[in-house]
């Protein structure tokens, strides 16, 4: 018999990481992305480069860095002691933290690129209309912004909800807590039950597809100016 | 010059800027006043679009700007506003409207930042009348034409209410026809608008329709400034020696010849006729004269189809000495030479034949006149 329940949970827990990763990401990654589209300094492209490495890096080595970081003699096990733990490996703060580092290029990139889209002028006009420098921000590029915004939005959102060999080495297979959906596909295999195999992954399927149609779709869509 | 008398008031405008942009370096220093059109003219790539983006305070270079007693950039002091402390519209070559927004919320962008007094005195519906762009109000900017796009772009930075009003060629990237649908606006703003405006342009023939004063800049330095018939009919300048050099002058509607179907210009020192019924009695009209339309002679001529005959004094004679076929005389109009300027290009031979030199009362001829513009000085397009 299947146990839906059973099934539900490792969705719902990667849904939650997803989600929780991706407002991160936005709230991180675009100071990050304006900085990069911006700034003429000569190093940026050398923290361009840092922020790209999870492109690279195999998960492995990623988690086995942030497994250490994030472990009682890391700075993240500094952290957890303020709020009484021990460490902030295999919890669910921690698959925070890798995710959003782990999926950092994919939403940065995105977003550098739109912003370097939009150029000077139109900041250049708002300023001569007495728009302050953060008031052009939100007013003008943020939103001539919005497809890099979008894309980079869905891309780390679906790239959080399949990751595996990070959440492996840092995250463990704490059902409800660390066990997210590419781990229990993972689980279910090695226990020969293919039915809960055949249901999450054929979901992932769906959904990869159905995420990928629609970034497609809002792309040639959101080009075109609001009223 | 009244202007320094000015300047030493703390009114005006008093810019100089002085620095290196990439390999190119800017070294210019001028005023106008706070009233009228000052253009800023020299050749493509001689700084003067970026003289006016130090003005805007988008560029940054070593200098002091001041407007009607206020401090903009003084190196001194280490002032610097940043653009958006300015109070400055600035139209820009390629409109530049914000992709995103309707015209209407294009032009609400400038309207809702305005700081300061309203010297304009245009709200927004007086902006959309004196633009005519009513219809366009709902449009994405993508949807407008070049022309469109520029007038909506203007009316954006008039209601942002400037103190001053600045003008990156803002007619460069339009066809010749959409200049000329343009023009009149521009026209028509001058005449309303309390506010000074600085042109940028490569075009003299813009200038000769809008500019009341030119500041000619070339490879980054100024050569001249003055009243724009001032330098287009000094011989030292290089307004005279192109192809079309011209001078306007300013006339007024004194008569109108029903019979002949004409209409007559005062100037002082005489009447100009142009063909056709323009503008109303007293109202003031730009003319036009290019100086190879101009010709002299030493009495009055009486038997010639040329109607428009005055008399005035040589100023001067440029290009004698060298081997040239063809000299500037530069006359002023009136019996007695108390008249304006204007300039006549004919051969060397003809001089020497007719004896011309510097002093002589002649004839002036003019085969053509045009007058500058339509008649939007007494009522703007609506």
């Amino acid at each position: 018999m299947t146990d839906w329940a059973e099934l539900w949970t490792p969705v719902r827990l990667t849904l939650e990481l997803a989600l929780v990763t991706t407002l991160v990401l936005l709230l991180v990654g675009t100071p990050i992305a304006w900085w990069l589209a911006r700034s003429k300094a000569r190093w940026k492209e050398a923290v361009a480069a840092v922020v790209a490495l999870p492109l690279v890096l195999p998960p492995t080595v990623l988690g086995f860095y942030l497994l250490v970081a994030l472990g009682p003699n890391g700075p993240g096990g500094w952290i957890a002691s303020l709020g009484g733990a021990r460490s902030l490996a295999f919890t669910f703060e921690g698959l925070v933290i890798g995710s959003v580092i782990y999926s950092m290029p994919f939403v940065v990139q995105p977003i550098r690129n739109a912003f370097e889209a939009c150029g000077d002028r139109p900041l250049e006009a708002a300023a001569t209309l007495r728009a302050s420098p953060w008031d052009a921000f939100w007013s003008v590029a943020v939103p001539l912004a919005r497809p890099g915004f979008l894309t980079g939005a869905v891309l780390g959102f679906a790239h959080t909800v399949g990751e595996f060999g990070v959440v492996l080495m840092i995250g463990g297979n704490i059902p409800g807590e660390t066990k997210v959906l590419s781990v229990a596909i993972y689980d279910y295999v090695e226990t020969l039950r293919w039915t809960e195999v055949n249901i999450l992954a054929g979901g992932m399927l769906v959904f990869s597809f159905i995420v990928v149609l629609t970034m497609m779709l809002a792309g040639r869509r959101i080009g075109r100016p609001g009223p | 010059m009244s202007d320094s008398e000015a300047m030493a008031a703390g009114e005006g405008i008093d810019a100089a800027f002085s620095g290196t942009l990439g390999a190119f370096h800017l070294d210019v220093a001028f005023t106008a006043p706070m009233r009228g059109i000052t253009g800023l003219f020299g050749p493509s790539g001689c700084g003067k679009t970026t003289a006016l983006r130090c003005m805007a305070g988008l560029e940054r270079l070593g200098g002091q700007l001041h407007v009607d007693g206020a401090t903009w950039q003084d190196d001194a002091t280490g002032t610097f506003l940043k653009p958006h402390r300015r109070p400055v519209g600035y139209v820009f070559q390629e409109a530049n409207l914000f992709p995103h927004l309707s015209a209407r919320n294009n032009l609400r962008y400038g309207a809702r930042r305005a700081t300061g007094a309203d010297h304009g005195g245009l709200d927004f519906d007086g902006v959309v009348d004196l633009l005519g762009i009513g219809h366009l109000l709902d449009r994405a900017p993508a949807a407008l034409s070049g022309g469109e796009r520029q007038r909506v772009a203007l009316g954006r930075a008039l209601l942002s209410r400037p103190r001053l009003l600045l003008m990156d060629e803002p007619l460069s990237a339009l066809d010749r026809m959409t200049k000329e649908d343009i023009l009149p606006y521009f026209e028509a703003l001058r005449d309303t608008l309390a506010i000074p405006l600085l042109y940028v342009s490569h075009d003299v023939a813009e200038l000769e329709r809008l500019a009341d004063r030119l500041v000619l800049i070339d490879d980054g330095r100024v050569i001249a400034s003055g009243a724009l018939s001032d330098l287009e009919t000094d011989p030292d300048l290089p307004l005279q020696r192109a192809p079309d050099a011209a001078v306007t002058l300013e006339a007024m509607v004194a008569v109108f010849d029903d019979r002949y179907g004409l209409t007559g210009f005062a100037v002082a020192g005489g009447t100009l006729f142009v063909p056709g019924r323009r503008g109303e009695i007293g109202s003031r009209q730009r003319l036009r004269i290019q100086a190879s339309d101009v010709s002299f002679a030493r009495s009055r001529p009486t038997d010639t189809t040329i109607l428009n005959i005055l008399p005035a004094r040589i100023v001067t004679i440029t290009g004698q000495d060298a081997e040239q076929a063809q000299v500037n005389v530069v006359v002023a109009l009136g019996e007695d030479g108390s008249g304006p300027r204007v300039v006549g290009r004919i051969t060397r031979k003809s001089v020497e034949a007719l004896g011309l030199a510097p002093g002589m009362a002649v004839h002036a001829q003019f085969k053509s006149v045009a007058l500058l513009g339509s008649s939007f000085s007494a009522t703007p397009p609506g």
